[in-house]
């Protein structure tokens, strides 16, 4: 399924907050129609590597190409122009708690389509039901929805302009393990009906085992392996061995 | 982007080309609804994806609305030559849109009714917050009550850190507008009384304006938009972020840890704040008669000793406490009644203003007529 074109590479990325390096000296590559599950210790800086990536922190060496184009060279416009081509899944979900779901989903689109507004609300409730949630949600306000319906109005609007990726951070947590499985589907359903290439952040080892083509491995401020499953579980390297063959590790591999 | 049309002796072949995606979704719209209306009764209809170039979710959902149309005027469609890697996102969009919910038609109701009702909502929500006022002022007694038999419970520290907030960081603020508001009062006074050739008792004026009513209420309004507006926000966001349930697991009494600290705070600051406003208004006064009346500092300051009744003055004290707790009691009950939304947050910051403003007000009449009878 991987092809080997890849949709986001990270070369040489360093960043640094007061004086301490996060990222050292980083290499990443992310392909096109893959799910790479990004794991690391708490504070190893996953999501700093993530929010790098999409331009919320900057870099202090190294460069970022998504889609082909490297973000801190190119015009504002072009940039923007990237900027739609993905999708991003915040861990809380940060819908914006003055919009109902439906506006929510619909707010990317306000801005950057000229859609009529019944397209718009065709197309928004489409993508809710995409993500499994039922016509009645759609006028809730997100103070009025369940952790997961959150993350699934959060999913639908990351997908609202048919992104190329989608950035997931910790999609799974603070889910149930039926919730947090069917979010696994989930993912792997939209991803293969709409040819997304997924990065997600997570700590879930059933995501990794269930639906990520590749795992990359942060540790110390670097991706010291990337790859399948398979090769983590061979690894005799000590933090994956603790990670993947720990006492939480054991239990789900059967 | 096109979709084109071949009209056959037993139906229409209809063949889309091109990108269809979310960037030209407005024009495919056009184009689908205009075939839609130009064929709308066809026996037979096959929409040809062979020319497609890409599709996404906007272009799948267009097909099938138009597929739908279609469909619904009880022609026969089919959809020929779906690549393979477009039939499951496709598969997915027929099964998208087909719950037609009742609720999306509300019957707007007529002007009286929506009127009425919101007239009815409004009081009843008025009825709701007194009601919560009423209970705050219960909790908070119980409280009191208690800190008394067992004084060591007080937050001290807190509470002088609310004083802080409340009373001394706003003298500045309090003595530039109530020295500003003495003596606009002062200046208009003797430009009317001038016409009469009774200047003299522009001073008499002053003193009974602003020791009975002006101050108090200048010093109310401000400290309501000051330090109201304050407590409602942080009482707030502490709701929303759970800390208020945090504590109550703990044992802890919100009211006596986080809202008992407050309201003395501001039971205390908002007299002192007064009596500074007085004096800075009876000071501005000054300041303008001696510059418009030519009335010597010595000579004011006689007019005004005169002038002062003690009772004016503690008219305008007694007052100051009780609207302090009305302000402090409403800011509570304001930040307690947020729920998960940052706009709510916003709305009862408002609304804890607004309130507070217009019961301090209503208040001042309750005391006008009270002291009216007690000859004060």
């Amino acid at each position: 399924m991987a092809s080997n074109q890849s949709v986001i590479s990270v070369r040489d990325l360093v960043v640094s907050f007061g004086g301490a390096n996060i990222l050292n000296h980083v290499d990443l590559d992310v392909f096109r129609g893959e799910i790479l599950g990004f794991v690391g210790g708490s504070g190893a800086g996953k999501s700093v590597l993530m929010r790098t990536i999409i331009g919320l922190i900057p870099k202090q060496e190294g460069s970022i190409a998504v889609l082909g184009t490297d973000l801190s060279a190119v015009s504002d416009e072009q940039r923007r122009k990237t900027e739609q081509r993905w999708g991003v899944l915040f861990q809380q979900g940060a819908l914006f708690s003055s919009l109902t779901a439906l506006q929510n989903v619909q707010f990317p689109m306000r801005e950057y389509l000229k859609l009529s507004p019944r397209l718009m609300d065709e197309i928004a409730l489409a993508k809710l039901e995409m993500v499994g949630l039922k016509a009645d949600v759609r006028k809730k306000y997100p103070s009025e929805l369940s952790g997961g319906m959150i993350k699934r109005v959060a999913l639908a609007r990351a997908l609202a302009l048919d992104p190329e990726i989608v950035f997931l951070d910790e999609p799974t947590s603070g889910l149930d393990p039926i919730g947090a499985a069917e979010f696994d589907e989930l993912i792997q359903t939209l991803q293969q009906t709409l040819g997304l290439s997924v990065f997600m952040v997570t700590h879930d080892l059933d995501s990794l085992h269930a639906i990520c083509t590749r795992i990359a491995v942060l540790s110390e401020g670097r991706v010291i392996t990337a790859g399948p499953i398979d090769a983590m579980l061979a690894s005799e390297h000590p933090w994956l061995k603790s990670y993947f063959r720990g006492k939480r590790g054991r239990l789900v591999r059967h | 982007m096109s979709l084109t049309a071949t009209v056959k002796a037993e139906g229409l072949d209809l063949a889309a080309t091109g990108a269809w995606t979310a960037e030209r979704a407005s024009e495919l719209e056009k184009i689908v609804d205009d075939m839609a209306r130009r064929y709308g009764e066809t026996r037979y209809v096959d929409i040809d994806l062979s020319g497609l170039e890409r599709l996404d979710t906007f272009g799948a959902w267009l097909i099938e609305r138009l597929n739908r149309s279609f469909v619904a005027r009880g022609s026969t469609t089919r959809i020929l030559n779906l690549s393979d890697s477009d039939r499951s996102l496709f598969e997915e969009v027929r099964l998208v849109n087909r719950t037609t919910d009742e609720s999306e038609v509300e019957p707007r109701p007529n002007a009286i009714v929506a009127g009425l009702d919101q007239i009815g909502r409004a009081m009843s929500d008025i009825g709701r917050s007194l009601v919560l006022l009423a209970h705050l002022l219960g909790a908070l007694t119980m409280v009191t009550l208690r800190i008394i038999a067992h004084p060591s419970r007080l937050r001290l520290t807190s509470t002088v850190h609310h004083l802080e907030k409340v009373g001394l960081n706003a003298v500045p603020i309090i003595v530039l507008s109530t020295l500003l508001i003495g003596a606009i009062l002062a200046q208009q006074g003797i430009f009317r009384f001038r016409q009469f050739g009774a200047e003299a008792y522009v001073v008499e004026m002053v003193t009974v304006l602003v020791l009975r009513e002006i101050g108090v209420l200048l010093v109310c309004v401000l400290v309501a938009g000051r330090s109201g507006s304050a407590y409602t926000a942080e009482l707030g966001s502490m709701k929303m972020r759970e800390e208020i349930d945090a504590l109550r697991t703990m044992g802890l009494d919100p009211v006596e840890v986080l809202i008992l600290p407050r309201i003395i705070a501001i039971v205390i600051a908002v007299p002192l704040l007064t009596f500074i406003g007085v004096i800075a208004a009876l000071y501005g006064a000054g300041l303008v008669c001696w510059l418009y009346s030519d009335m010597s500092p010595t000579i004011y300051l006689e007019r005004l000793r005169e002038a002062i009744w003690p009772p004016s003055f503690a008219v305008g004290m007694i007052k100051a406490p009780f609207m302090a707790l009305v302000i402090g009691l409403v800011a509570c009950v304001e930040g307690f009644a947020v729920d998960g939304s940052a706009a709510s947050l916003g709305m009862k910051t408002t609304a804890s203003v607004v309130k507070s403003i217009f019961l301090v007000i209503v208040f001042d009449g309750f005391f006008a007529m009270f002291f009216a009878t007690i000859g004060m």
